[in-house]
Protein backbone atom coordinates (compact mmCIF):
# COMPACT_ATOMS: atom_id res chain seq x y z
CA UNK A 1 0.00 0.00 0.00
CA UNK A 2 1.35 3.36 -0.93
CA UNK A 3 0.45 6.67 0.88
CA UNK A 4 -0.84 8.95 -0.96
CA UNK A 5 0.74 12.81 0.21
CA UNK A 6 -2.57 14.12 1.11
CA UNK A 7 -2.55 11.10 3.71
CA UNK A 8 0.49 12.07 5.13
CA UNK A 9 0.20 15.11 5.45
CA UNK A 10 -3.04 14.93 7.57
CA UNK A 11 -1.21 12.70 9.68
CA UNK A 12 1.19 14.88 10.35
CA UNK A 13 -0.82 17.51 11.83
CA UNK A 14 -0.25 17.43 15.72
CA UNK A 15 -3.73 16.88 16.79
CA UNK A 16 -4.50 13.78 14.15
CA UNK A 17 -2.84 11.12 16.15
CA UNK A 18 -3.55 12.47 19.51
CA UNK A 19 -7.21 12.12 18.30
CA UNK A 20 -6.69 8.36 17.00
CA UNK A 21 -5.18 7.54 20.43
CA UNK A 22 -8.11 8.62 22.44
CA UNK A 23 -10.64 7.08 19.62
CA UNK A 24 -9.04 3.75 20.08
CA UNK A 25 -9.74 3.48 23.64
CA UNK A 26 -12.71 4.71 22.88
CA UNK A 27 -13.64 1.73 20.47
CA UNK A 28 -11.91 -0.82 22.25
CA UNK A 29 -14.58 0.04 25.44
CA UNK A 30 -17.13 0.02 22.92
CA UNK A 31 -16.36 -3.27 21.47
CA UNK A 32 -15.29 -5.01 25.26
CA UNK A 33 -18.78 -3.60 26.80
CA UNK A 34 -20.92 -4.80 23.65
CA UNK A 35 -19.59 -8.08 23.41
CA UNK A 36 -20.83 -8.84 27.01
CA UNK A 37 -17.44 -10.70 28.20
CA UNK A 38 -17.45 -7.84 31.25
CA UNK A 39 -19.93 -7.20 34.02
CA UNK A 40 -21.76 -4.11 33.47
CA UNK A 41 -21.61 -3.87 37.13
CA UNK A 42 -17.68 -3.30 36.65
CA UNK A 43 -17.66 -1.45 33.23
CA UNK A 44 -20.52 0.14 31.87
CA UNK A 45 -21.03 0.52 28.25
CA UNK A 46 -20.32 3.89 26.68
CA UNK A 47 -24.01 4.28 26.15
CA UNK A 48 -25.16 3.87 29.80
CA UNK A 49 -22.30 6.61 30.67
CA UNK A 50 -23.79 8.93 28.08
CA UNK A 51 -27.47 8.24 29.77
CA UNK A 52 -26.36 8.88 33.38
CA UNK A 53 -24.34 12.52 31.76
CA UNK A 54 -27.41 13.26 30.32
CA UNK A 55 -29.72 13.10 32.84
CA UNK A 56 -26.88 14.57 36.02
CA UNK A 57 -27.25 17.53 33.27
CA UNK A 58 -30.75 17.74 33.10
CA UNK A 59 -31.17 17.49 36.36
CA UNK A 60 -28.83 20.53 37.06
CA UNK A 61 -26.46 18.25 39.35
CA UNK A 62 -23.91 18.05 36.37
CA UNK A 63 -23.06 21.67 36.27
CA UNK A 64 -23.88 22.04 39.85
CA UNK A 65 -20.94 20.14 40.69
CA UNK A 66 -18.54 21.44 38.06
CA UNK A 67 -18.95 24.56 39.29
CA UNK A 68 -18.48 24.03 43.36
CA UNK A 69 -15.21 22.33 41.99
CA UNK A 70 -14.22 24.94 39.80
CA UNK A 71 -14.89 27.47 42.44
CA UNK A 72 -12.82 26.02 45.12
CA UNK A 73 -10.01 24.97 42.45
CA UNK A 74 -9.81 28.65 41.13
CA UNK A 75 -10.43 30.07 44.81
CA UNK A 76 -7.32 27.80 46.64
CA UNK A 77 -5.19 28.52 43.33
CA UNK A 78 -5.52 32.57 42.76
CA UNK A 79 -4.84 32.83 46.33
CA UNK A 80 -1.71 30.35 45.75
CA UNK A 81 -0.48 31.99 42.66
CA UNK A 82 -0.92 35.20 43.75
CA UNK A 83 1.30 34.94 46.91
CA UNK A 84 3.75 32.95 44.86
CA UNK A 85 4.33 35.28 42.38
CA UNK A 86 5.77 37.99 44.69
CA UNK A 87 7.70 35.93 46.86
CA UNK A 88 9.04 33.57 44.30
CA UNK A 89 10.70 36.76 42.65
CA UNK A 90 12.14 37.94 46.40
CA UNK A 91 13.93 34.79 46.86
CA UNK A 92 15.04 34.55 43.13
CA UNK A 93 16.24 37.76 43.58
CA UNK A 94 17.34 38.31 46.40
CA UNK A 95 20.34 35.83 48.12
CA UNK A 96 19.34 36.43 52.30
CA UNK A 97 15.36 35.92 51.33
CA UNK A 98 16.31 32.87 49.77
CA UNK A 99 18.36 31.43 52.07
CA UNK A 100 15.90 31.62 54.76
CA UNK A 101 13.35 30.18 52.93
CA UNK A 102 14.31 27.56 50.73
CA UNK A 103 14.98 25.28 53.15
CA UNK A 104 11.52 25.88 54.98
CA UNK A 105 9.37 25.45 52.00
CA UNK A 106 11.43 22.68 50.24
CA UNK A 107 10.60 20.64 53.32
CA UNK A 108 7.04 21.77 53.51
CA UNK A 109 6.69 20.94 50.23
CA UNK A 110 7.21 17.12 50.82
CA UNK A 111 4.69 16.57 53.07
CA UNK A 112 1.75 15.71 51.12
CA UNK A 113 -0.79 17.75 50.93
CA UNK A 114 -3.77 15.34 51.65
CA UNK A 115 -2.49 14.24 54.80
CA UNK A 116 -3.28 17.90 56.07
CA UNK A 117 -6.60 17.42 55.50
CA UNK A 118 -7.54 15.86 59.12
CA UNK A 119 -5.93 19.15 60.47
CA UNK A 120 -7.45 21.91 57.95
CA UNK A 121 -10.95 20.45 59.13
CA UNK A 122 -10.22 20.52 62.90
CA UNK A 123 -8.98 23.81 61.78
CA UNK A 124 -11.82 25.47 59.59
CA UNK A 125 -14.43 22.45 60.18
CA UNK A 126 -16.25 21.26 56.30
CA UNK A 127 -17.16 24.45 54.98
CA UNK A 128 -15.28 25.43 51.67
CA UNK A 129 -12.24 27.33 53.46
CA UNK A 130 -10.74 23.78 54.38
CA UNK A 131 -10.94 22.80 50.59
CA UNK A 132 -9.67 26.12 49.56
CA UNK A 133 -6.59 25.93 51.77
CA UNK A 134 -5.80 22.60 50.93
CA UNK A 135 -5.46 23.74 46.97
CA UNK A 136 -3.50 26.48 48.68
CA UNK A 137 -0.84 24.25 50.41
CA UNK A 138 -0.41 21.88 47.85
CA UNK A 139 -0.02 24.09 44.98
CA UNK A 140 1.81 27.51 46.86
CA UNK A 141 5.27 25.83 47.74
CA UNK A 142 5.59 24.09 44.50
CA UNK A 143 4.15 27.46 42.42
CA UNK A 144 6.96 29.95 44.76
CA UNK A 145 9.96 27.88 44.26
CA UNK A 146 9.49 27.59 40.65
CA UNK A 147 8.65 31.06 39.86
CA UNK A 148 12.29 31.58 42.27
CA UNK A 149 14.04 29.33 40.02
CA UNK A 150 12.75 31.00 36.66
CA UNK A 151 13.94 34.31 38.05
CA UNK A 152 17.73 32.85 38.81
CA UNK A 153 17.82 31.92 35.08
CA UNK A 154 17.78 35.77 33.76
CA UNK A 155 20.72 36.00 31.55
CA UNK A 156 22.88 38.27 33.71
CA UNK A 157 23.93 40.12 30.16
CA UNK A 158 19.59 41.10 30.16
CA UNK A 159 20.11 42.38 33.70
CA UNK A 160 23.34 44.43 33.36
CA UNK A 161 22.71 45.64 29.84
CA UNK A 162 19.71 47.61 31.67
CA UNK A 163 21.85 48.72 34.09
CA UNK A 164 24.02 50.29 31.81
CA UNK A 165 21.19 51.92 29.95
CA UNK A 166 20.82 53.68 33.29
CA UNK A 167 17.85 50.86 35.07
CA UNK A 168 18.06 50.35 38.33
CA UNK A 169 15.95 48.12 40.76
CA UNK A 170 12.18 48.26 40.26
CA UNK A 171 12.51 49.58 36.71
CA UNK A 172 14.23 46.36 35.91
CA UNK A 173 12.33 44.30 37.83
CA UNK A 174 9.14 45.19 36.01
CA UNK A 175 10.48 45.96 32.54
CA UNK A 176 13.34 43.09 32.78
CA UNK A 177 12.49 40.29 34.99
CA UNK A 178 9.20 39.98 34.69
CA UNK A 179 8.64 39.87 31.00
CA UNK A 180 11.16 37.51 30.60
CA UNK A 181 10.07 35.23 33.48
CA UNK A 182 6.30 35.22 31.94
CA UNK A 183 6.22 31.96 30.14
CA UNK A 184 7.89 29.92 32.75
CA UNK A 185 5.52 31.53 35.04
CA UNK A 186 2.63 30.72 33.47
CA UNK A 187 3.70 27.27 32.50
CA UNK A 188 4.74 26.94 36.35
CA UNK A 189 0.83 27.54 36.85
CA UNK A 190 -0.60 25.20 34.00
CA UNK A 191 1.40 22.43 35.21
CA UNK A 192 0.44 22.82 39.20
CA UNK A 193 -3.19 23.82 38.48
CA UNK A 194 -3.40 19.58 37.61
CA UNK A 195 -2.49 18.89 41.09
CA UNK A 196 -4.86 21.21 42.22
CA UNK A 197 -7.66 19.70 40.19
CA UNK A 198 -6.47 16.62 41.89
CA UNK A 199 -7.03 17.93 45.44
CA UNK A 200 -10.23 18.99 44.81
CA UNK A 201 -11.49 15.68 44.21
CA UNK A 202 -9.53 14.39 46.98
CA UNK A 203 -10.93 16.82 49.54
CA UNK A 204 -14.16 15.98 48.35
CA UNK A 205 -13.92 12.43 48.72
CA UNK A 206 -13.49 13.04 52.32
CA UNK A 207 -16.40 15.91 53.04
CA UNK A 208 -18.64 18.00 51.00
CA UNK A 209 -22.06 18.37 50.05
CA UNK A 210 -20.99 19.11 46.45
CA UNK A 211 -18.62 18.84 43.86
CA UNK A 212 -17.33 16.15 41.19
CA UNK A 213 -15.70 14.23 43.58
CA UNK A 214 -18.60 14.13 46.50
CA UNK A 215 -20.31 12.75 43.39
CA UNK A 216 -18.33 10.28 42.58
CA UNK A 217 -17.71 8.56 46.47
CA UNK A 218 -21.66 9.30 46.46
CA UNK A 219 -22.23 6.91 43.18
CA UNK A 220 -19.73 4.65 44.39
CA UNK A 221 -21.80 4.22 47.59
CA UNK A 222 -24.66 2.83 45.14
CA UNK A 223 -22.68 1.12 43.29
CA UNK A 224 -23.10 3.30 40.14
CA UNK A 225 -20.20 3.10 37.79
CA UNK A 226 -21.65 4.89 34.80
CA UNK A 227 -21.98 8.07 37.57
CA UNK A 228 -18.10 7.13 38.03
CA UNK A 229 -17.37 7.46 34.66
CA UNK A 230 -19.46 10.51 34.08
CA UNK A 231 -17.36 12.07 36.92
CA UNK A 232 -13.63 10.56 35.59
CA UNK A 233 -14.62 11.98 32.32
CA UNK A 234 -15.90 15.64 32.72
CA UNK A 235 -12.87 16.03 35.87
CA UNK A 236 -10.93 15.39 32.75
CA UNK A 237 -12.35 17.44 30.66
CA UNK A 238 -12.70 20.38 32.77
CA UNK A 239 -8.81 19.73 33.25
CA UNK A 240 -7.81 19.64 29.46
CA UNK A 241 -9.81 22.59 28.80
CA UNK A 242 -7.84 24.73 31.53
CA UNK A 243 -4.30 23.54 30.15
CA UNK A 244 -5.59 24.49 26.32
CA UNK A 245 -6.64 27.61 28.11
CA UNK A 246 -3.29 28.28 29.73
CA UNK A 247 -1.52 27.31 26.40
CA UNK A 248 -3.13 29.27 24.10
CA UNK A 249 -2.70 32.72 27.10
CA UNK A 250 0.52 31.50 26.59
CA UNK A 251 1.37 31.94 23.08
CA UNK A 252 -0.64 34.95 22.60
CA UNK A 253 0.80 37.09 25.18
CA UNK A 254 4.38 35.35 25.09
CA UNK A 255 5.19 34.57 20.98
CA UNK A 256 8.50 35.82 21.67
CA UNK A 257 9.54 32.47 22.87
CA UNK A 258 7.97 30.31 20.96
CA UNK B 1 34.84 63.81 27.76
CA UNK B 2 37.75 62.07 30.24
CA UNK B 3 38.36 59.09 30.80
CA UNK B 4 40.99 57.96 33.30
CA UNK B 5 41.86 54.93 34.43
CA UNK B 6 44.75 54.63 36.81
CA UNK B 7 47.12 51.87 38.90
CA UNK B 8 43.45 49.75 38.37
CA UNK B 9 44.09 46.06 39.87
CA UNK B 10 41.53 43.88 40.35
CA UNK B 11 41.40 40.58 41.90
CA UNK B 12 38.89 37.66 42.49
CA UNK B 13 38.32 35.72 45.47
CA UNK B 14 39.79 35.87 48.65
CA UNK B 15 42.49 33.73 50.59
CA UNK B 16 44.27 31.29 49.18
CA UNK B 17 41.69 31.25 46.31
CA UNK B 18 42.70 34.74 45.25
CA UNK B 19 43.41 35.36 41.95
CA UNK B 20 45.05 38.60 40.64
CA UNK B 21 43.06 39.19 37.26
CA UNK B 22 44.68 42.88 36.64
CA UNK B 23 47.56 44.11 37.71
CA UNK B 24 47.95 48.35 37.44
CA UNK B 25 45.92 49.57 34.47
CA UNK B 26 46.81 52.63 33.05
CA UNK B 27 45.74 54.43 30.35
CA UNK B 28 42.96 57.40 29.32
CA UNK B 29 40.67 58.14 26.56
CA UNK B 30 39.22 61.51 25.50
CA UNK B 31 36.70 62.81 22.96
CA UNK B 32 36.61 61.33 19.97
CA UNK B 33 39.24 58.57 20.60
CA UNK B 34 39.02 55.14 19.08
CA UNK B 35 40.95 52.84 21.31
CA UNK B 36 41.77 49.09 21.46
CA UNK B 37 42.10 46.50 23.88
CA UNK B 38 43.69 43.63 22.29
CA UNK B 39 45.05 40.29 23.92
CA UNK B 40 44.52 36.36 24.44
CA UNK B 41 42.00 34.84 26.05
CA UNK B 42 41.73 35.37 29.78
CA UNK B 43 44.05 38.40 29.70
CA UNK B 44 41.61 40.33 31.75
CA UNK B 45 39.87 42.26 28.61
CA UNK B 46 36.06 41.88 29.83
CA UNK B 47 36.70 42.92 33.50
CA UNK B 48 38.57 46.45 32.50
CA UNK B 49 35.19 46.98 30.80
CA UNK B 50 33.11 45.90 33.42
CA UNK B 51 34.82 48.06 35.78
CA UNK B 52 34.21 51.04 33.91
CA UNK B 53 30.72 50.08 33.00
CA UNK B 54 30.92 49.96 36.91
CA UNK B 55 29.46 46.33 36.96
CA UNK B 56 32.59 45.33 39.18
CA UNK B 57 35.00 47.86 41.35
CA UNK B 58 38.22 47.83 41.28
CA UNK B 59 40.46 45.81 44.57
CA UNK B 60 42.89 49.30 43.92
CA UNK B 61 43.12 52.23 42.21
CA UNK B 62 40.51 54.76 40.58
CA UNK B 63 38.65 54.95 37.50
CA UNK B 64 37.21 58.76 36.60
CA UNK B 65 35.01 60.05 34.15
CA UNK B 66 35.46 63.73 34.19
CA UNK B 67 36.66 63.93 37.54
CA UNK B 68 34.43 61.92 39.02
CA UNK B 69 35.16 58.11 40.57
CA UNK B 70 32.75 55.74 38.58
CA UNK B 71 30.55 53.90 41.03
CA UNK B 72 27.91 51.89 39.76
CA UNK B 73 26.52 51.53 36.00
CA UNK B 74 25.01 53.81 34.19
CA UNK B 75 24.19 55.36 30.33
CA UNK B 76 27.18 57.81 30.02
CA UNK B 77 29.25 54.17 29.55
CA UNK B 78 26.92 53.08 26.86
CA UNK B 79 28.25 48.50 27.06
CA UNK B 80 27.65 46.17 24.02
CA UNK B 81 27.82 42.80 24.96
CA UNK B 82 29.43 39.62 22.60
CA UNK B 83 26.87 37.57 23.11
CA UNK B 84 23.39 39.64 21.63
CA UNK B 85 21.66 41.19 24.61
CA UNK B 86 18.62 42.34 22.77
CA UNK B 87 15.02 41.77 25.04
CA UNK B 88 13.80 39.03 22.73
CA UNK B 89 10.08 40.31 23.89
CA UNK B 90 10.92 43.74 22.24
CA UNK B 91 10.95 44.67 18.67
CA UNK B 92 14.20 46.03 17.07
CA UNK B 93 12.96 49.76 17.59
CA UNK B 94 11.46 49.03 21.08
CA UNK B 95 14.45 47.49 22.32
CA UNK B 96 16.33 50.73 20.68
CA UNK B 97 13.61 52.56 22.73
CA UNK B 98 14.14 50.93 25.95
CA UNK B 99 17.19 52.64 27.49
CA UNK B 100 15.88 56.31 26.80
CA UNK B 101 12.43 55.15 28.12
CA UNK B 102 14.55 54.03 31.61
CA UNK B 103 15.88 57.18 31.30
CA UNK B 104 12.67 59.07 31.47
CA UNK B 105 12.61 61.43 28.49
CA UNK B 106 9.52 61.90 26.99
CA UNK B 107 7.28 59.88 24.38
CA UNK B 108 7.39 62.06 21.27
CA UNK B 109 11.68 62.67 21.75
CA UNK B 110 11.68 58.43 22.14
CA UNK B 111 9.79 58.02 18.88
CA UNK B 112 12.02 60.35 17.23
CA UNK B 113 15.24 59.41 18.20
CA UNK B 114 14.39 55.57 17.98
CA UNK B 115 13.95 56.54 14.04
CA UNK B 116 16.28 57.91 14.16
CA UNK B 117 19.14 55.75 15.42
CA UNK B 118 17.47 53.00 13.75
CA UNK B 119 18.50 54.78 10.65
CA UNK B 120 22.35 55.54 11.64
CA UNK B 121 22.27 51.79 11.67
CA UNK B 122 21.09 50.90 8.40
CA UNK B 123 17.71 49.63 10.19
CA UNK B 124 15.48 51.64 9.04
CA UNK B 125 12.87 48.92 7.77
CA UNK B 126 13.31 46.83 10.66
CA UNK B 127 11.94 48.43 13.59
CA UNK B 128 8.94 46.11 13.51
CA UNK B 129 10.88 43.20 14.00
CA UNK B 130 11.65 40.86 16.73
CA UNK B 131 15.38 39.79 17.39
CA UNK B 132 15.33 36.39 16.53
CA UNK B 133 14.08 37.45 13.15
CA UNK B 134 16.81 39.75 12.91
CA UNK B 135 20.82 38.11 11.64
CA UNK B 136 23.48 38.50 14.18
CA UNK B 137 24.84 41.35 12.18
CA UNK B 138 21.53 42.93 12.12
CA UNK B 139 21.64 42.00 16.07
CA UNK B 140 24.41 43.64 16.91
CA UNK B 141 23.59 47.09 15.54
CA UNK B 142 20.44 47.25 17.34
CA UNK B 143 22.72 46.93 20.48
CA UNK B 144 25.01 49.79 19.28
CA UNK B 145 21.91 51.74 18.23
CA UNK B 146 20.10 51.20 21.61
CA UNK B 147 23.29 52.28 23.71
CA UNK B 148 24.50 55.04 20.94
CA UNK B 149 20.59 56.51 21.98
CA UNK B 150 21.15 57.20 25.65
CA UNK B 151 23.78 59.41 24.76
CA UNK B 152 26.82 58.23 26.22
CA UNK B 153 30.05 59.70 26.84
CA UNK B 154 31.84 56.25 25.89
CA UNK B 155 31.20 53.55 24.13
CA UNK B 156 31.79 50.31 25.43
CA UNK B 157 32.22 47.51 23.06
CA UNK B 158 33.35 44.13 24.24
CA UNK B 159 34.21 41.73 20.87
CA UNK B 160 30.83 43.04 19.38
CA UNK B 161 31.78 41.15 16.30
CA UNK B 162 33.23 37.90 18.11
CA UNK B 163 29.93 35.38 17.40
CA UNK B 164 29.83 36.79 13.35
CA UNK B 165 31.31 35.21 10.49
CA UNK B 166 33.80 36.82 8.86
CA UNK B 167 32.13 38.65 5.57
CA UNK B 168 29.77 39.57 8.38
CA UNK B 169 32.71 40.68 10.56
CA UNK B 170 34.38 42.88 8.15
CA UNK B 171 31.07 44.50 6.78
CA UNK B 172 30.64 45.43 10.51
CA UNK B 173 33.77 46.96 10.62
CA UNK B 174 33.59 49.06 7.85
CA UNK B 175 30.14 49.88 9.55
CA UNK B 176 31.47 50.60 12.83
CA UNK B 177 34.21 53.11 11.23
CA UNK B 178 31.58 54.74 9.46
CA UNK B 179 29.58 55.35 12.34
CA UNK B 180 32.54 56.55 14.02
CA UNK B 181 33.37 59.13 11.47
CA UNK B 182 29.99 60.26 11.25
CA UNK B 183 29.09 60.57 14.98
CA UNK B 184 32.24 61.73 16.56
CA UNK B 185 31.68 58.95 19.20
CA UNK B 186 34.42 58.25 22.13
CA UNK B 187 34.50 53.86 22.25
CA UNK B 188 36.66 51.44 23.90
CA UNK B 189 36.99 48.04 21.53
CA UNK B 190 37.98 44.98 23.05
CA UNK B 191 38.95 42.18 20.17
CA UNK B 192 41.23 39.07 20.00
CA UNK B 193 41.64 40.55 16.19
CA UNK B 194 44.59 42.49 15.21
CA UNK B 195 43.67 43.63 12.57
CA UNK B 196 40.36 44.87 13.56
CA UNK B 197 41.78 46.79 16.23
CA UNK B 198 44.54 48.23 13.71
CA UNK B 199 41.52 49.03 10.83
CA UNK B 200 39.55 50.91 13.59
CA UNK B 201 41.50 52.57 16.41
CA UNK B 202 44.14 55.46 16.90
CA UNK B 203 45.79 53.93 19.96
CA UNK B 204 45.83 50.02 20.53
CA UNK B 205 47.09 48.42 24.08
CA UNK B 206 48.19 44.71 23.86
CA UNK B 207 47.53 43.08 27.03
CA UNK B 208 49.17 39.88 28.69
CA UNK B 209 47.76 36.96 30.88
CA UNK B 210 48.30 36.07 34.58
CA UNK B 211 48.03 38.86 35.76
CA UNK B 212 46.32 41.09 33.15
CA UNK B 213 48.64 43.84 32.43
CA UNK B 214 48.95 45.85 29.63
CA UNK B 215 52.41 45.03 27.72
CA UNK B 216 53.05 47.23 24.81
CA UNK B 217 51.17 50.80 23.17
CA UNK B 218 50.88 51.45 19.90
CA UNK B 219 49.49 54.88 18.21
CA UNK B 220 48.55 53.93 14.85
CA UNK B 221 48.65 56.42 12.10
CA UNK B 222 47.37 55.18 8.92
CA UNK B 223 45.26 56.34 6.06
CA UNK B 224 41.70 55.22 6.84
CA UNK B 225 39.79 57.23 3.92
CA UNK B 226 39.19 53.02 2.44
CA UNK B 227 39.45 50.39 4.89
CA UNK B 228 39.21 47.57 1.89
CA UNK B 229 42.19 48.99 0.59
CA UNK B 230 44.04 49.51 3.82
CA UNK B 231 43.40 46.06 4.69
CA UNK B 232 46.06 44.90 2.10
CA UNK B 233 48.23 47.74 2.34
CA UNK B 234 52.47 47.24 3.22
CA UNK B 235 52.30 49.39 6.00
CA UNK B 236 49.37 47.75 7.55
CA UNK B 237 50.01 44.51 6.64
CA UNK B 238 53.73 44.91 8.39
CA UNK B 239 51.78 46.63 11.95
CA UNK B 240 49.77 43.85 11.64
CA UNK B 241 52.88 41.38 11.48
CA UNK B 242 54.65 43.19 14.02
CA UNK B 243 51.83 43.05 16.78
CA UNK B 244 51.24 39.47 15.76
CA UNK B 245 54.82 38.86 16.42
CA UNK B 246 54.42 40.44 19.75
CA UNK B 247 51.49 38.52 20.58
CA UNK B 248 53.23 35.00 19.99
CA UNK B 249 55.87 36.60 21.81
CA UNK B 250 53.36 36.53 24.69
CA UNK B 251 52.17 33.31 24.18
CA UNK B 252 55.51 31.63 23.54
CA UNK B 253 57.08 33.08 26.79
CA UNK B 254 54.16 31.08 28.65
CA UNK B 255 54.92 27.93 27.54
N1 LIG C 1 33.63 36.93 38.50
C1 LIG C 1 34.81 36.30 38.40
N2 LIG C 1 35.24 35.48 39.39
C2 LIG C 1 36.41 34.83 39.30
N3 LIG C 1 37.25 34.92 38.27
C3 LIG C 1 36.90 35.70 37.23
C4 LIG C 1 35.65 36.43 37.26
N4 LIG C 1 35.56 37.12 36.10
C5 LIG C 1 36.69 36.85 35.40
N5 LIG C 1 37.50 36.01 36.08
C6 LIG C 1 38.82 35.50 35.63
O1 LIG C 1 39.57 36.60 35.22
C7 LIG C 1 40.37 36.28 34.09
C8 LIG C 1 40.14 37.31 33.02
O2 LIG C 1 38.82 37.20 32.56
P1 LIG C 1 38.25 38.15 31.42
O3 LIG C 1 36.88 37.67 31.10
O4 LIG C 1 38.40 39.56 31.82
O5 LIG C 1 39.24 37.84 30.21
P2 LIG C 1 39.12 38.26 28.70
O6 LIG C 1 40.41 38.85 28.32
O7 LIG C 1 37.91 39.08 28.47
O8 LIG C 1 38.97 36.86 28.00
P3 LIG C 1 38.12 36.48 26.70
O9 LIG C 1 38.93 36.95 25.54
O10 LIG C 1 38.06 34.99 26.75
O11 LIG C 1 36.79 37.13 26.80
C9 LIG C 1 39.99 34.87 33.69
O12 LIG C 1 40.99 34.00 34.13
C10 LIG C 1 38.71 34.61 34.43
O13 LIG C 1 38.63 33.26 34.81
MG1 LIG D 1 36.05 38.77 27.41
Amino acid sequence: MTWSPALRRSFSHPWVLGTLGILTVFLVWLIVTSSGTVDKLFLPSPGTVWEAGTNQFRGGILVNDAVASIRRVFLGFILSAGLALPIGIAMGTNRLICRFLEPLMALIRYMPAPAFIPLLIIYFGLEELPKVMLIFIGTFFFNTLMIMDSVKFVPHELVETALTLGGRGLPILTRVVAPYIAPQVLDTYRINMASAWNLVIVAELVAANEGLGKRISLAQRFLRTDEIFVGLIVIGLIGLMIDLGFRFLMRRACSWAN
Amino acid sequence: MHLQVSQVSKTFGEGRDSKLVLDDINFELVSGQFMALVGSSGSGKSTVMRLIAGLDRPSSGTIQLDGQPVRRPGSDRGMVFQKYSLYPWLTAAENVAFGMSLQGRPKPEIRERTAYFLDVVGLAEAGRRLPRELSGGMQQRVAIARALATEPKVLLLDEPFGALDLQIRESMQEFLHDLWRRTGLTALLITHDIEEALLLSGTVHIMAPRPGRIVHTVDVQLDRSDLRHLRVSQPFLEMREELASCLRGLDGALL
